[in-house]
């Protein structure tokens, strides 16, 4: 996959960007095939991007919506992890634990997180609590799921090994089962990371003071194209990036783990 | 991997009963200590009664039933659509190797935007009644089709396709006739994601811009601060999504035990 990727495929993949680009700016500035009223022209969106960088627009610039969405994001998914990441694995390693959590966890969990934003909004209002509150819901579940799966997928000989020379339980959990479960506690946190930042969007489109769903959501009641497509591309690059940094700390964290 | 004690069959329901017991008890404690006022945290009961009086009674014009018939009616079409493109289109990706150059890197970094962040582009384009959910429904529903069907369709045995080429299989029927075949698990694997995430899209949109359906039903209780017809709506969300993924569950090991079969 990527990291087979030669150089050629590379040049494809530039080439493919560069005649989407090429293709825009045809369809939409120099034929009009495709109205302004949909899909804006690139000088708009250059215009729009200029406009929110440096003027601001929907009561902030760019940089004030964009860390203001990330920290939120950043907040809900660091709680969900150190709450459901533990939970998970105490899930794993003790069947009574599982015994007594798994029904409730089943009960709550076909509910989608985004469905929690009405009743956060009703109970912490419009503000970043409610939103926080969401985000964790949305990272909670699959940090849970995988790392429970984690512990699970390690091998017994390994626990009954170390267990015969005489681990003691903090050294057990900290030298097999932690790192036994890590490739699937990363898995699960890459799942849960992209759920924070849906998430976050939905619930700022739906009722927010600052934030790129907020961005987005005024841009549409304005009827300004230009604006909504440099939401999406910022809702984009703050995605992608998450997800690289994650990565990075995949690779940082698990030498041993070759991807 | 095999930890503590294998517990009994009795022992394991009566852990569940207590955990479910815990629940219940925290939560009606919590309502009725009046920390919160009953508006804001009605107590499991009162949900019950107004889940079964929203499903005779209609509220902001339907009953409970109506506003999921027409949620799902909108969730089956922009699922049947991100089906219907994205399976071809994973397959295709798996086979031509000009085509996976071409398309992966724009749909990679397409999938980067949130499906939510569709809805002002969906409402816009296709307005709010049933085209704009179903167009973000199909962006969250659309990528577990593709790369599912791409992985099935890229790992499927060499020596198949090549037995194929050897008899003078044509693309298209090296597609159809032994990469289809050959990716259904991934496939129906990627269904199941991608129904999860079709209906949680449907019910972000649902909250942003439609005029009905169960995410409306959501809204208008948030909008009366009536916690408990937003329980009620979250409840029937639930249950809606579970009997779809319990569907293609079903249709999972169906496919699994005619193929073991077979």
């Amino acid at each position: 996959m990527h990291n087979r990727a030669q150089p050629s495929r590379l040049w494809v993949g530039a080439a493919t960007f560069l005649a989407v680009l090429a293709l825009w700016y045809v369809a939409t500035s120099l034929t009009h095939v495709v109205p302004a009223v949909y899909f804006p022209t690139p000088t708009e969106v250059a215009k729009a991007l200029k406009q929110i960088a440096v003027q601001g627009y929907a009561d902030g610039r760019l940089h004030e919506h964009f860390l203001h969405s990330s920290y939120l994001v950043l907040m809900g998914f660091a709680v969900a992890v150190g709450v459901g990441v533990p939970l998970g694995m105490l899930m794993g390693w003790s069947r009574r634990a599982e015994a007594l959590v798994n029904p409730v966890f089943l009960l709550l969990r076909p509910i989608p997180p985004l469905a929690w934003i009405p009743l956060a909004i009703v109970w912490l209002g419009l503000g970043d609590a409610a939103k926080v509150l969401v985000i964790w819901f949305a990272a909670f579940v699959p940090a849970v799921i995988n790392s429970y799966a984690g512990v699970r997928s390690i091998e017994p000989h390994l626990v009954e090994a170390a267990r015969s020379l005489g681990l003691t339980r903090t050294m057990l959990v900290r030298e097999v089962l932690f790192p036994g479960a890590l490739p699937l506690i990363f898995t699960g946190l890459r799942l849960s990371l992209q759920a924070c930042w849906t998430t976050l969007v939905a619930g700022e489109l739906i009722g927010a003071i600052v934030g790129l769903g907020h961005v987005l959501y005024q841009a549409g009641l304005d009827l300004f194209p230009a604006m909504i497509v440099v939401g999406m591309v910022f809702v984009a690059i703050g995605g992608g990036a998450m997800t690289a940094g994650l990565s990075w700390l995949e690779a940082r964290s698990m030498p041993w783990h070759a991807r | 991997m095999k930890a503590g004690a294998v517990l009994s069959r009795r022992e394991i329901v009566l852990l569940s009963v207590i955990g479910l017991a815990v629940f219940f008890a925290v939560w009606t404690l919590a309502s009725l200590a009046g920390l919160a006022s009953r508006q804001f945290l009605p107590p499991p009961w009162s949900v019950a009664a107004k889940f079964v009086e929203l499903t005779h009674e209609p509220f902001s014009g339907f009953t409970l039933q109506q506003h999921l018939a027409s949620s799902f009616m909108r969730f089956g079409l922009g699922f049947a659509l991100a089906v219907a493109i994205g399976v071809p289109l994973g397959l295709a990706l798996g086979w031509f190797r000009w085509l996976d150059a071409v398309v992966s890197p724009l749909f990679d970094a397409l999938r980067f935007v949130a499906p939510i962040a569709w809805v002002p582009f969906a409402a816009l384009w296709f307005g709010t009644g049933i085209g704009g959910p179903v167009l973000v429904i199909f962006t969250g529903a659309f990528p577990p089709c593709v790369i599912n069907a791409h992985r099935g369709a890229r790992y499927v045995d060499r020596r198949l396709v090549e037995a194929a080429q050897t008899l003078g299989a044509r693309n298209w029927q090296i597609i159809t006739e032994v990469l289809l075949p050959a990716s259904v698990p991934s496939i129906v694997a990627g269904l199941r994601v991608s129904a999860g995430l079709g209906w949680q899209s449907l019910v972000g949109a649902e909250l942003i811009v439609a005029s009905s359906g169960i995410g409306y039903v959501l809204v208008k209780g948030q909008a009366s601060i009536g916690t408990s017809i937003v329980m009620s709506g979250m409840i029937a969300i639930g249950i809606v999504g579970f009997a779809i993924d319990a569907l293609l569950r079903a249709f999972e090991s169906y496919l699994q035990r005619r193929r073991g079969r077979g």
